[in-house]
């Protein structure tokens, strides 16, 4: 079968008494795009800080493109080739759209091939009417655009986005489905959403956390369907 | 980038020609000489601070290891021009150890000014505790409290008995920080100075980037001693004599006032604020009516309350906000009309 790029083996995460996640064994495909759902406190966030290094995971071992990186930190992972967009946006409010997406480009290219690789990731994802504009300035939407812009400059193998369409726009989201299946090119991508619209219109395989375990992991129809999920995840959600 | 640069270059030898022939008709070389020094060490504080955004409680230990292995070296080789070299080393060094520590041990904010506070704090105990005979490197006695005096000052290089002094070591001070003026210029412009400025704005970000933030962090922290140990040495030629009281709290409390009044994330701010600060200290250092540290904390009061972000960023707020405005405009606005068309069409 085709290559796994990241592999959990019993993941468990705790923060003193709260078990954030547990035993959590995860595989995700080379440029799978994976969708990871399951009501607030599941332990979607805690899985992808311990995957990007954020948090070092209490037990358990994470493989990911080849390396065991259960305890390297969270610049050697990126390094490796793993991006991500954490919840809340994690952008440099006091610098301009231009030098935000020129850092992100600057790690991996010199500086006038990070300057190509900016302008042409501006074009990409039309940000170019706001490049220098600071970013705390912008609209919710505009930001989230931002940060996806700095995943994206760095071409990752594996790109992690933690709600992505939260509080965004149907027309917003539109874009931002576009540019998720374009990234989906060159990397496989696990995405946490609530938006089951959503998830349908650009999932095969969903994953579904609960209490920070893994309920079940099936294709999007069947998930949908299934009446512990509605149970669980409907029912909590209104 | 280069423009600015240019620009900056312009402006700093315009300064420094300033420095050298204007203000002499307003204020005696001599107190001008100290005014440069402590500018210079505003600067290495507001640096790291401003732009890294590493709050050091301690740049006065830099600023007095320094001054005094500028002396040690000086009465044991007998002339300056090593001793000088040193004096940026021995800082560098020092903090570029204490900078790991803190930086891979994950000390930040609080915690990092907290450990530099108590180190400078550790100095100031050891240095005054060293009085007796046995406290002595080479041929320098350390002399606890009374400090040491008698040492050889900057002469030219080679030449041990050309003094550098009086007026001419004004000149060479301002010249020297010109020179620091540009090279941090440099630093602060080059691919390291943008990630530090992206360091101060998000480290989390960062580090998702890839960025070692211990590491840049570390060097930031150890080029920011290095300048403080050279103004160290400079003012150990203007003072004659160095004592413990470089490391004092008093002395780390107006380093960081001084980039406060002179604004953050600038480089002129803090030059600004040391120069003018320490000129009002100087001023009412001759008179006995109110107490000198008083007014320098109403200051810092006055300006945390009414001008928060310094003298120079809001000039150039104000200076952006009226003339500058005006012309970003003027020159924008026909660039704009051509871009913002072609993606509607
Ligand atoms: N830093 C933390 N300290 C303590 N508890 C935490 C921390 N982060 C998350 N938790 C707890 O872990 C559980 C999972 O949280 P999280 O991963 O954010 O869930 P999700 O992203 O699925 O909504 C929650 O019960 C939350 O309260
Ligand atoms: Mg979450």
């Amino acid at each position: 079968m085709t290559e796994v790029v990241l592999e959990t083996h019993a993941l468990t995460m705790r923060y003193g008494g709260v078990t954030a996640t547990k035993n959590v064994d995860f595989k995700l495909y080379a440029y799978e795009l994976r969708c990871l759902i399951g009501p607030n406190g599941a332990g979607k966030s805690t899985f992808f800080k311990c995957i990007s290094g954020l948090e070092t995971p209490t037990d358990g071992e994470i493989l990911m493109l080849g390396s065991e990186t259960t305890f390297w930190t969270a610049h050697q992972i990126a390094s490796l080739g793993v991006g991500i967009k954490t919840q809340v946006p994690n952008v440099m409010d006091g610098l301009t759209v231009f030098e935000n997406i020129w850092l992100a480009a600057r790690r991996q290219h010199n500086t006038p091939e990070a300057n190509r690789k900016t302008e042409e990731i501006l074009d990409r994802l039309t940000l170019r009417d706001i490049a220098h504009r600071h970013v705390g300035h912008l609209a919710h939407g505009e930001r989230q655009h931002v940060e996806l812009g700095l995943v994206a400059v760095g071409d990752p193998k594996i790109v992690l986005l933690d709600e992505p369409a939260a509080g965004m726009s149907s027309k917003d989201i539109e874009q931002m489905t576009k540019i998720i299946h374009e990234l989906n090119k060159a990397a496989a991508i696990i995405i946490v959403e609530h938006d089951m619209q959503f998830i349908q219109s650009i999932a095969n395989r969903v994953t579904v956390f609960h209490r920070g375990e893994i309920l079940i992991e099936d294709h999007v129809d069947r998930v949908m369907s299934d009446p512990t999920v509605r149970n669980v995840y409907l029912g909590k959600k209104s | 980038m280069i423009d600015s640069l240019w620009r900056d270059s312009v402006g700093a030898v315009l300064g420094i020609a300033l420095l050298i022939w204007v203000a002499p008709l307003f204020i005696s070389p001599y107190t001008l000489t100290i005014l440069i020094i402590y500018g210079m060490l505003a600067l290495s504080l507001g640096m790291i601070w401003g732009f890294g955004g590493i709050l050091c409680f301690g740049q006065a230990a830099f600023f007095g290891l320094g001054a005094y292995a500028y002396v040690i070296a000086a009465i044991n080789i007998g002339e300056s021009t090593l001793p000088m070299l040193i004096a940026v080393l021995v800082p560098a060094i020092f903090a570029s150890l204490l900078g790991a520590m803190m930086f891979y041990g994950r000390l930040n904010d609080v915690y990092l000014a907290v450990i530099t506070l108590v180190v400078t704090l550790i100095l100031f105990k050891f240095m005054n505790s060293t009085a007796g005979p046995e406290y002595i490197i080479g041929k320098a006695r350390l002399g606890g409290f009374n400090g040491i005096p008698g040492f050889p000052t900057l002469n030219m290089p080679g030449n041990p008995n050309a003094y550098i002094w009086g007026d001419t070591y004004f000149y060479f001070c301002a010249v020297t920080l010109g020179v620091v003026f540009l090279i941090t210029t440099l630093i602060l412009q080059s691919s390291f100075g943008r990630i530090a400025v992206g360091i101060r704005e998000n480290e989390t970000r960062m580090s998702l980037l890839g960025y070692d933030i211990r590491a840049r962090k570390t060097v930031l922290f150890t080029i920011g001693a290095a300048i403080a140990g050279l103004a160290g040495a400079l003012f150990a030629n203007w003072a004659e004599i160095v004592t413990p009281n470089l490391f004092s709290l008093s002395q780390s409390a107006e380093i960081i006032i001084w980039c406060i009044v002179g604004g953050l994330g600038t480089r002129l701010g803090p030059i600004l604020g040391a120069a003018g600060l320490s000129l009002l200290k100087f001023l009412l250092g001759q008179q006995t009516l109110i107490d000198n540290l008083l007014i320098t904390g109403l200051i810092l009061v006055l300006f945390v309350l009414i001008l928060p972000k310094g003298i120079v960023p809001t000039l150039n707020d104000l200076w952006s906000l009226t003339i500058g405005q005006r012309i970003i405009r003027h020159r924008r606005r026909p660039r704009r009309r051509t871009r913002r068309k072609p993606p509607r069409d």
